[in-house]
């Protein structure tokens, strides 16, 4: 205040100050009624996906608190083939939060190396009694279906090392079946030359361009002979190479031409797709309801669905606004893939748990391993009877070479059964 | 003689008819008066407690209560219902009966001064004759309970606190009550109502322009608005409780209804000493200087108003009241508490002579005019 300013002014500006404050909007949020928008990585309650969970322990030694408990048992897994090692495997049996301990520090998020462990925004668990907020594996595994998804990357931003190399996993599978595909027509016009090799689950080639096979790219076959390849596989690839660059002229001529310019454009992904998350799942709701679970989870796993379903269907649309068949939408396919497979390795890891339990007999593995996945067969899982016979002519040639009688006797065995199998398989295959 | 007689007698005897003398009974008017007092004692307050928390929250950038009844209007029943359940705590070492009795002794005057104020044009219970010495006699009664309380209460922290409201009160009685007798000067008489009825026939000097009090002695009016404000330790005044030092003063160690009692005192405080305000100085019922009230143009527009003036004027003098309590509220926002050593040197430098010169010119003004 100035010295000149009459006494008692700053008393007249203290009372301005609140009488201007009586007539501004006041900044309660009325919180149960409405709610605010949490940031997208609030620590509200710590959620587990257990079946990420390998037991390393982590967690709960890096709890400030200690308040992470976790029981587990070895169980012991069958070798892969016959002769191999056993191998033991941690079960979970047990993972408790207390969350009355707890401080949400996050340590044990931030340690979990096999993302088990997530925060959820979820706050709203409080109790009438303190041991209830001991939270057990099967409220912790509901927390995980609140986690919101990854915010999404920045733009021009590096992709995380899984996704780029599925991407080039699948990229490298489209090449090999571009390859055979050419192989093949190839084989069709000259039959001495065999179809190679080359995996048999790649995808077709778009069908709505078709460019005439044979030609090749000469400045990759050059680029190639040069690397030191051979010339069939640099022929091939410059083959390849070849279509592909005409498909994307092809391509482009077409989008010139105001064409199905989306059509390459790949389908959004799960994650791009965009849901506002405050709407439920009514009918998932009612029927957590019906359950008898809590209204708090019913809501949180409604609104989950709901994200879900909005998402599915957003990306229906996606993919039928760029045509259907071009196979360009194998990209957004990925992630859903790459979510699916610890999903079936953990269900054949259980079928093979279930195997042990009976008498551990390899037949019953075998016929486990036929019925779920026969394209894996191999010569470890076929059983052949009887491993007394020796394969004659190894045994002499091996005592022939010096060896020792008995060496030679163990290895003439091992190639008789090894004989035996490869006849089954093939006889198998013949059939 | 005969004049001494009645005059020996008569200033303890209503002087203006209230209209809740109904019938020739005694005991009817007499049940209506108290169900009249009882009813402004326990209803105001609350209305002057929520607008507290209501204009404190807003300048706040808060809301105030909202969710007990509509606005959270019931936040103070609620809070009532909540201290009556509460366990009644009486420290060990306390003086239990001065402890117990304390708050009722506190709270009794705050009622009592409410008897003769009037609400409206015959909306009182009595008028006294000498109803502001009545007043001010019985509204310093309160501060007996705040001493009982914190002596009782075996803690230093009570003692503190009592000791400092009986000084502050002391410092505070003396330009109040100067500021209080400039009025009566001015208006000739001690009888409440009959100030308001001066109030209505003053006009200021040699003009036809009728005027409230609160003109000619705005300087007594705002050394009376201090003064009140102190002696109620409201805020910028409340050292007695001041929690930063004291805990929370007298009532320290007070729970549950006593304390509840304490708080009630306070709110009833504002009320009457609101009250006394607008009699004094803001021409009580009157809707505006010089408008008569509808209804009672004849009687000058202050008394026989038929019920719509009647109740117009109770609610022109409710409104007033909640003014005052609102301006109370709004200092408590704006103004920190004061030091111990700056509230007596304010009362007895600044408020005593101001209280004295605006006495001496009032006194003045009253012979010259």
């Amino acid at each position: 205040m100035a010295p000149s300013a009459p006494p008692g002014i700053g008393l007249l500006k203290g009372l301005g100050v609140t009488i201007k404050h009586l007539f501004q909007r006041p900044s309660t949020l009325m919180y149960p009624h409405e709610r605010d928008v949490l940031a997208p990585r609030t620590r509200g309650v710590i959620a587990l996906m257990d079946e990420n969970c390998t037991v390393c322990m982590l967690c709960s030694r890096e709890c400030p608190d200690w308040c992470i408990y976790i029981e587990s048992h070895k169980e012991t897994v069958p070798p892969a083939k016959e002769g191999g090692r056993a191998r033991t495997r941690n079960v979970l049996d047990r993972f408790a939060i207390d969350f009355s301990l707890c401080m949400y520090c996050g340590i044990c998020v931030e340690v979990c190396p096999f993302d088990a462990l997530w925060w959820s925004p979820e706050f709203e668990y409080s109790e009438y009694e303190m041991g209830s907020l001991l939270h057990e594996m099967d409220k912790l595994r509901e927390w995980a279906d609140t986690v919101p998804p990854p915010p999404p990357l920045d733009e021009g931003a590096v992709l995380p090392a899984e996704v780029s190399d599925a991407l080039a996993k699948v990229e490298k599978e489209r090449e090999l079946a571009a390859a055979k595909e050419l192989e093949a027509k190839q084989a069709a016009e000259a039959p001495a030359e065999t179809a190679g090799d080359a995996p048999k689950k790649g995808k077709a080639a778009e069908p709505e361009i078709h460019v005439k096979a044979g030609e090749i790219d000469q400045e990759t076959f050059d680029r190639l002979i040069a690397e030191g390849k051979s010339e069939r596989m640099a022929r091939s690839k410059a083959k390849a190479a070849y279509v592909k660059k005409e498909k994307a002229r092809l391509l482009a001529e077409a989008e010139a031409a105001g064409g199905d310019a989306e059509a390459e454009s790949p389908a959004p992904k799960a994650a791009e797709v965009k849901v506002d998350a405050g709407e439920i799942d009514q009918e998932t709701f009612d029927r957590l309801i019906a359950e008898g679970k809590p209204e708090r989870m019913a809501r949180a796993k409604a609104k989950a669905a709901y994200v879900k379903k909005e998402k599915a269907r957003l990306r229906a649309e996606a993919e039928s606004d760029t045509g259907e068949g071009t196979g360009a939408d194998e990209p957004a396919e990925v992630p859903s893939e790459l979510g699916a497979s610890p999903e079936a390795a953990r269900q054949a890891l259980d079928a093979d748990g279930a195997a042990t339990d009976d008498d551990a007999a390899p037949e019953v593995a075998a016929e486990a391993a036929t019925t779920e996945a026969p394209a894996a067969r191999k010569l470890g899982d076929i059983h052949v009877e009887g491993a007394g016979e020796i394969d004659q002519e190894v045994f002499d040639q091996l005592v022939a070479e010096g060896k020792s009688e008995r060496i030679a006797r163990a290895k003439a065995k091992a190639a008789w059964v090894k004989k035996q199998k490869q006849a089954k398989l093939d006889e198998e295959g013949g059939a | 003689m005969m004049l001494l007689v009645t005059s020996g007698v008569a200033p303890y005897l209503a002087q203006a008819e209230s209209i809740l003398d109904v019938g020739d009974t005694f005991i009817v008017p007499l049940l209506l008066k108290l169900a009249f007092v009882l009813g402004i004692f326990f209803v105001v307050p609350l209305v002057a407690g929520y607008l507290e928390h209501k204009a404190m929250g807003r300048m706040q950038h808060r809301r105030g209560p909202v969710e007990a009844g509509p606005f959270g209007t019931l936040q103070l029943v609620a809070d009532g219902i909540k201290f009556i359940q509460k366990e009644d705590l009486i420290p060990s070492a306390a003086d239990k009966w001065v402890f117990a009795m304390a708050p009722g002794v506190a709270l009794v005057p705050a009622m009592l001064a409410l008897l003769v104020i009037p609400f409206g044009p015959g909306v009182f219970a009595l008028d006294l004759e000498l109803g502001l010495f009545y007043v001010l006699a019985a509204s310093s009664v309160s501060v007996l309970g705040v001493l009982m309380g914190g002596w009782s209460s075996a803690n230093k922290f009570s003692l503190f606190g009592g000791l400092r409201a009986g000084g502050q009160l002391i410092a505070y009685e003396l330009p109040l009550i100067l500021a209080a007798i400039a009025v009566a000067v001015q208006a000739g008489t001690l009888s409440l109502v009959g100030i308001v009825e001066a109030q209505a026939e003053f006009m200021l000097f040699g003009t036809g322009i009728n005027l409230w009090y609160v003109i000619p002695q705005l300087l007594g009016f705002g050394i009376f608005f201090v003064a009140a404000l102190a002696e109620l330790s409201r805020p910028p005044f409340d050292m007695p409780i001041g929690d930063s030092e004291l805990v929370f003063g007298y009532m320290t160690e007070y729970s549950g209804i006593k304390y509840a009692m304490y708080m009630l005192t306070e709110y009833a405080g504002m009320v009457t000493m609101s009250a006394l305000m607008v009699v004094l100085y803001l021409g009580g019922w009157q809707l505006l200087p010089g408008v008569p009230l509808p209804g009672c143009e004849a009687a000058g527009g202050l008394f026989d108003c038929g019920v719509t003036g009647t109740l117009l004027g109770v609610g022109v003098m409710l409104g007033k009241i909640l003014l005052l309590v609102f301006v109370m509220v709004w200092l408590r926002v704006a103004y920190p508490r004061l030091r111990e050593d700056q509230l007596q040197r304010i009362a007895w430098l600044v408020m005593v002579p101001l209280a004295l010169l605006n006495l001496a010119l009032v006194t003045i003004a009253k012979v010259v005019y």
